[in-house]
């Protein structure tokens, strides 16, 4: 124990926060917010009002200790017996008889009843001080809970006596190099109605259990941590039967690492649309529209892809049971219920109303750390209903933190009819990476799936309508028809696409009777082209017949001529 | 003869009165001194006081529910009493334990 007591001497200035010693509560996200837990070889108090959880808070320190750090423990209990606390505890796991059994832990019930103690002259507690130091030295305990000291106060009436009883102790358990957790009532007007934050000053823990819009929400906050940095935030926490986890989910910066990759949806069709083939590995997917356009059918898909390549999946549920999207998954070809059951996928299914929106944030990111899946899915994100402000902050902390993780999120929302309201989901819409819309086309008497992706960051996509057609093969988009009468889908598509078929045809006659037509044509002209080079070559012939009977006339006249001229006796 | 007087006269069964002090303080020796004085001569010595020091014997203190020191705990006759005090005050001791009614009809 020499060692142990090497801390308490007080560190010279606020210097070194960072040399304080701590020792580990074991409560997830506890000590990550104090940067380690409690400190070492002094008392802490925790305080808050009646059934905030302050007991099982220091309980659980106990139980840590003694079962993973190695640390044994003294419960001093002004409230419970022995008995009570071992029962009270048992449902979150804890086997407080084993560890008694085990000499890893000790409870000694101080029973203060005011009816039961006169008080005749000059007394102090060092009964109590007996007491607990027997138990620590019967274990070799270095934790001790005081649970909750300020009983005393209703069994003694000497205030002044106790009062410095209570200062005398805890530089008793400062001495001793003890970690203590002292519980307090809250007050009015200050943190414990003794105001015990007075004498044990070096780190106070305030519980809260509040009631808003009939849920409840339990937060806790660390009031002051002397000589160490702490998160000063409130945070929320959570008592199920895991025990005790607080959730440091205000995160506020924006500096994670960028998982590489391409997670494809499964869906051919829409891979197509996203030029790499899918959406980034890591980023953020809002899948909105309105009831009955197959959100939940396309998370459907993107979470069987996503299991088919052994990805790890998570699917936080509002609406539906994990059951209930195995079986209408299995309408669409899509067997989920073996990825449940091979482990690879795991719905979380709540009510909404079940928790607050903090709670629900802490809930999941509990479940998130523990099972670790590199696709989450909730479905839908516009369940969580609250305050404008409040959601707004939920979903951006709730999106930064699975981005921090890497984790690829798909949200589903139904809340979008375009209108650009403030509470509707367009503040989160600029969160979100990828933006697909679904929209049911209404015409001619029927509905129509359609699909197009409003934004991909880093990457391009196309700006195409696409319809979507579930079948039990899946998922098919189709390209709806885009032409001079506009955009067409389902039925009038296929009636449009039926008469520009038949248009076609029509037109391929036409143009075969022309083609025919042209060639008779041709073969006409030819003909008389031939006819007139033969009438041609006829008048030629007969041209040079007549040429050549000229001449002989003309031989014949000169001929006569000149017999003439020779019968005359002249000369020429 | 003690029991059988006790068994007429409101509280049942013998007296047993245990004294928890801390270590031989003056405060300790003060109030083992008042209540020997007491047992002797307002008890006639029919009580039977143990005195136990809680450094010497921890774990006593524990299953008698002491805190405070000195404590006078009353074992028997049940239920148990407790004062917590040096005990100066013999009237407000003898109340304390119930015990006025034994006082009188020992006097």
């Amino acid at each position: 124990m020499a060692s142990e007591l090497e801390s308490p001497r007080r560190p010279s200035s606020e210097a070194a926060p960072a040399t304080l010693p701590k020792v580990p509560t074991g409560i997830a996200g506890f000590d990550a917010i104090t940067f380690g837990g409690l400190p070492r070889g002094r008392p802490s108090l925790v305080c808050g009002s009646a059934g905030c959880g302050k007991t099982l808070f220091a309980t659980t320190f106990l139980v840590n200790g003694a079962t993973l750090f190695d640390e044994p423990g003294v419960f001093m209990s002004f409230e419970e017996r022995a008995e009570d606390l071992v029962a009270n505890v048992a449902s979150l796991g804890y086997d407080l008889d084993g560890l008694l059994a085990q000499g890893k832990l000790a409870i000694d019930h101080v029973r203060v009843e005011r009816s039961e103690i006169e008080e005749t002259g000059e007394y102090d507690l060092e009964g109590l001080f007996i007491r607990l130091g027997f138990a620590v030295d019967s274990i070799g305990a270095k934790r001790i809970v005081l649970d909750t000291i300020e009983t005393l106060f209703t069994g003694f009436k000497d205030e002044s006596v106790l009062r410095a009883e209570l200062r005398r102790l805890f530089g008793w358990i400062k001495d001793r190099g003890l970690t203590a957790i002292i519980t307090g009532e809250r007050g009015d007007g200050q943190l414990t109605r003794q105001g015990l934050e007075e004498y044990v000053s070096d780190c106070v823990v305030l519980l809260d259990n509040r009631v808003e819009d009939q849920i409840t929400t339990r937060r806790l906050r660390v009031v002051k941590y002397r000589g160490s940095a702490h998160g000063t935030n409130e945070y929320p926490f959570l008592i199920d039967a895991d025990g005790i986890s607080v959730l440091p989910v205000t995160s506020t910066d924006l500096d994670y690492a960028i998982p590489e990759g391409v997670v494809p949806t499964g869906i051919a069709g829409l891979d197509a649309m996203l030029d790499p083939g899918g959406f980034h590995r890591g980023s953020s997917i809002l899948v909105s529209g309105e009831a009955g356009t197959g959100k939940t059918m396309i998370t459907a898909s993107v979470i069987d892809a996503a299991c088919l390549r052994g990805e790890r999946c998570m699917a936080f549920v509002f609406e539906e049971s994990g059951d209930q999207i195995c079986r209408n998954a299995r309408s669409i070809g899509l067997d989920l219920a073996r990825h449940v059951a091979s482990g690879l996928l795991r719905f979380e299914a709540a009510r909404p109303s079940l928790y607050g929106l903090e709670m629900h944030l802490a809930r999941m990111h509990r479940d998130i750390d523990r099972f670790a899946p590199s696709l989450v899915v909730i479905d839908p994100l516009s369940a969580l209903r609250g305050p404008a402000v409040e959601l707004q902050a939920t979903m951006l902390r709730m999106v930064d933190m699975l981005k921090s993780r890497g984790i690829t999120a798909l949200f589903t929302s139904l809340r979008e009819d375009g209108e650009l309201d403030a509470s509707s989901s367009i503040g989160v819409s600029s969160l979100m990476d990828a933006w697909i819309r679904l929209l049911n086309v209404e015409a001619n008497g029927e509905r129509t799936r359609t699909l197009y992706v409003i934004k991909a960051r880093g990457m391009r996509h196309s700006n195409q309508v696409r319809e979507f057609v579930m079948s039990g093969d899946g998922i098919a988009l189709i390209d709806a028809y885009i032409g001079p009468a506009g955009v067409l889908t389902g039925t009038a598509r296929v009636v449009q696409e039926a008469e520009e078929a038949a248009a076609a045809l029509r037109r391929e006659q036409e143009n075969r009777r022309r083609r025919r037509e042209a060639v008779r044509r041709r073969h006409a002209l030819e003909r008389q082209i031939e006819e007139l080079r033969a009438t041609l070559e006829a008048t030629e012939e007969e041209e040079a017949v007549l040429l050549n009977e000229d001449e002989l006339r003309e031989t014949m006249r000169a001929g006569e001529r000149d017999t003439l001229v020779a019968r005359r006796g002249g000369v020429k | 003869m003690s029991a059988a007087a006790a068994s007429e006269n409101g509280p049942a069964g013998p007296l047993r009165l245990r004294l928890y002090v801390a270590g031989t303080s003056l405060r300790s020796t003060r109030t083992i001194d008042s209540v020997r004085r007491l047992c002797e001569q307002r008890l006639g010595g029919l009580g039977d006081l143990e005195v136990v020091d809680i450094y010497q014997q921890s774990q006593l203190a524990g299953g008698d529910g002491v805190v405070a020191a000195p404590t006078l705990v009353r074992l028997s006759p049940l239920p148990a009493r407790r004062l917590a005090g040096d005990l100066s005050d013999e009237r407000r001791i003898l109340e304390g334990l119930g015990l006025q009614d034994f006082v009188r009809e020992h006097r």
